[in-house]
């Protein structure tokens, strides 16, 4: 495995007046240079807490890193000094966030802003920056790009928008680029428009693509390798074709629709539940209360990431992998 | 059971967009332009478009939330639109929306057994105690426990809250109800859930739904008929099997190609469309869709293209239909 990314034993907790919540607890992560990694997960899943915490632009409190290192080309950025991680925001790490109708500033023009950023970490003169912000803008394929340069957000529509704010994120040479959902509140024209965008992108520059989403069959379709997260915790990895071919946790499962999703109970309802939840989390397996094939020893012990197949990246965190009994039954309960 | 429940017949609603000063009209967002459609009784109408092209106003006008600029719309034989105020609250009782966003659509300052219990108290003649108790075996309906009753909707998530306002929508027994994006904003699991209840309750209570969504494999899963739209009109229409089928117009050819499912390969075999929704206040001529047309030809930058019957129900608006060509080819 290259030393290029790498997430070990990252612990965060959110401390809240209800207690603390474990948000994150992943054991290793690796991203190779060059691919497209996917993360999957409903909402509420930490996604985009695990983006952030990247970045160290989580708002703490409520959060709180516990434990564990993220290391990017040799260097840990949770112990990076402020001024450190600033050189890397942007120029070697930058993220496309969620909305793209909050992210840009409504009182600046596009222009001033890619420039804005440009001359932040670049040290150029206005003119270099502009014909820099320019390049940008035709880069991520804007028609008319003089034009757009000096117009506001609120005359470009969705889809434009997220453009400009790929051009910004791009515009300092970052190497890795965190898309955390770039597609969401787009249609879905508009949103096919920029996957092949940021797909582009990628094989051009070749960066590394860090794409965060809760629809499974697009992050299927954009990554080489996928993470499934649930309740914080990497519960499936491996090749999107592998995952595709053969889910073997019961969540990925419900997630691609082979079998008819757990009937979610309605919890949190009763504090009583919460409290349970908050006791229970390194005791039983995080997937416990909604699985339908849960067994004895789930409720005992909280399963670990285990190889499916000897010689593969397939990794699924579930103990009914250990007995092979997943396998049998995925022929009977298949199609 | 096969009469048409309700038709809707040259449908506009037209926007007036002011300007100057004193402020005069200057020009007219055509949100609905001329919308036909017919609906019959226990059946699911999807509506799909892109955002933009006047799904919403559609519903609104429906309801008589919106009044229209002309056309009509008949319930059951009656034209809604005639009717005076008495009259339309009894409409109301026929016909409800589920909103697309329950953030918003439930008063935060009002518990869950007010929301439930508003048009119940405005509706009918009832006692605060069987309001309640009719509340009670509402939410029971929708899955949601006795205890909710007394909580606000910050309480819920956003499952939790479509499920009220469903609740809600149910009150007063309606036959229609309408979904405006009933699962756009809850996630993936929550969504699963909530599309089985619509189809319990439509069952159990033999509604008739108009679901809109931008969401294909929603439509997909609910719909017997889909309407295709795009800037305010209808480009295709026809019984949702026969639909996804054979996308007949290239717009719904475009639509379907653009969604990864779970049979899509890789990114290369999604297409994106080019360009972006046109302003509903300068329609392109001829054909609204030319503009973004991969397979245009020079007659749709003229004239209007005229409805083409594929199949019996299954109708599309496009000129290259006219030879005999199916849309797959031209992608």
């Amino acid at each position: 495995m290259s030393n290029y990314f790498e997430i070990k034993d990252l612990k965060i907790n959110f401390e809240t007046s209800e207690g603390i919540k474990n948000v994150i607890d992943i054991n290793e992560l690796n991203l190779h240079k060059g691919e497209t990694f996917g993360i999957v997960g409903e909402s509420g899943s930490g996604k985009s807490v695990l983006a952030m915490s990247i970045l160290r632009i989580l708002s703490s409190p409520p959060a709180l890193i516990k434990s564990g290192k993220i290391m990017f080309k040799g260097k840990n950025l949770l112990e990076l000094k402020e001024k450190e991680i600033q050189k890397i925001r942007g120029k070697e790490i930058s993220m496309i966030f969620q909305d793209p109708r909050s992210t840009l500033n409504p009182v600046f023009t596009v222009g001033q802003q890619i420039i804005n950023v440009i001359r932040h970490n670049k040290f150029l003169s206005k003119k270099e920056a502009e014909k820099e912000a320019l390049r940008m803008i035709k880069l991520v394929k804007l028609p008319d790009a003089k034009n757009t340069l000096h117009k506001y957000p609120n005359e470009l529509s969705g889809g434009q928008r997220q453009r400009i704010i790929i051009a910004i994120a791009l515009s300092c040479g970052a190497e890795l680029l965190i898309a955390d959902e770039p597609t969401r509140n787009l249609d879905v024209t508009i949103q096919a428009g920029i996957l092949k965008l940021i797909n582009e992108l990628k094989e051009e520059l070749e960066i590394t693509v860090l794409f965060i989403a809760n629809n499974v069959n697009l992050v299927f379709i954009v990554s080489g390798r996928v993470a499934v997260l649930y309740k914080g915790k990497i519960i499936e990895i491996g090749t999107s074709q592998e995952i595709r071919e053969e889910p073997i946790h019961p969540y990925t499962r419900g997630l691609l629709g082979i079998v008819s999703p757990a009937e979610r109970e309605i919890k949190n309802l009763t504090e009583a539940n919460l409290k349970e939840g908050i006791k229970a989390e390194n005791s039983i397996c995080p997937y416990f209360y909604e699985c339908k094939k849960r067994i004895e020893i789930c409720k005992k012990i909280s399963p670990t990431l285990t190889k499916v197949k000897v010689n593969n990246g397939h990794w699924v965190s579930c103990h009914r992998v250990i007995d092979r009994e997943v396998d049998n039954e995925s022929t009977s309960i298949g199609h | 059971m096969n009469q048409p429940a309700l038709v809707i017949k040259n449908l506009k609603k037209y926007f007036p967009v002011y300007s100057g000063f004193p402020p005069r009209v200057k020009n007219w967002i055509k949100a609905v332009d001329g919308v036909t459609l017919n609906i019959k009784k226990g059946e699911t109408l999807g509506i799909v478009g892109e955002s933009g092209c006047g799904k919403s106003t559609l519903v609104n006008t429906i309801l008589r939330l919106e009044e229209p600029t002309s056309g009509e719309v008949a319930l059951e034989g009656q034209d809604i639109f005639r009717l005076n105020k008495k009259e339309v609250a009894k409409l109301r009782k026929e016909i409800q929306i589920v909103f697309q966003d329950p953030f918003w659509s439930l008063n935060p300052r009002w518990l869950i057994k007010d929301i439930v219990g508003e048009p119940l108290r405005v509706h009918f003649n009832l006692s605060s105690g069987e309001i309640l108790s009719k509340v009670e075996k509402l939410l029971g309906m929708v899955g949601i426990p006795k205890i909710a009753l007394y909580k606000y909707p910050h309480e819920f998530s956003g499952g939790e809250r479509q499920r009220i306002a469903i609740a809600r929508a149910l009150a007063l027994e309606p036959n229609f109800v309408i979904l405006d994006e009933p699962t756009s904003s809850i996630d993936v699991f929550s969504q699963n859930q909530i599309l089985k209840l619509l189809k319990k309750l439509k069952e159990e209570f033999n509604l008739t739904y108009i679901l809109i969504s931008h969401d294909l494999s929603v439509v997909k899963s609910m719909a017997d008929k889909i309407a295709i739209m795009y800037l305010g009109k209808v480009v295709e229409y026809g019984p949702a099997k026969k639909v996804f089928e054979s996308p007949a117009h290239p717009y719904t050819n475009a639509l379907f190609k653009a969604i990864p499912d779970a049979n899509t390969k890789d990114i290369n075999s999604i297409i994106a469309l080019e360009g972006e929704v046109p302003s509903a206040i300068n329609i392109p001529s001829g054909c609204r869709f030319h503009t973004r047309c991969p397979v245009a030809r020079e007659i749709c930058h003229k004239e209007e293209p005229p409805v083409i019957k594929l199949s019996e129900e299954h109708e599309a608006v496009c000129f290259l239909l006219k030879k005999g060509e199916r849309g797959e080819s031209w992608l």
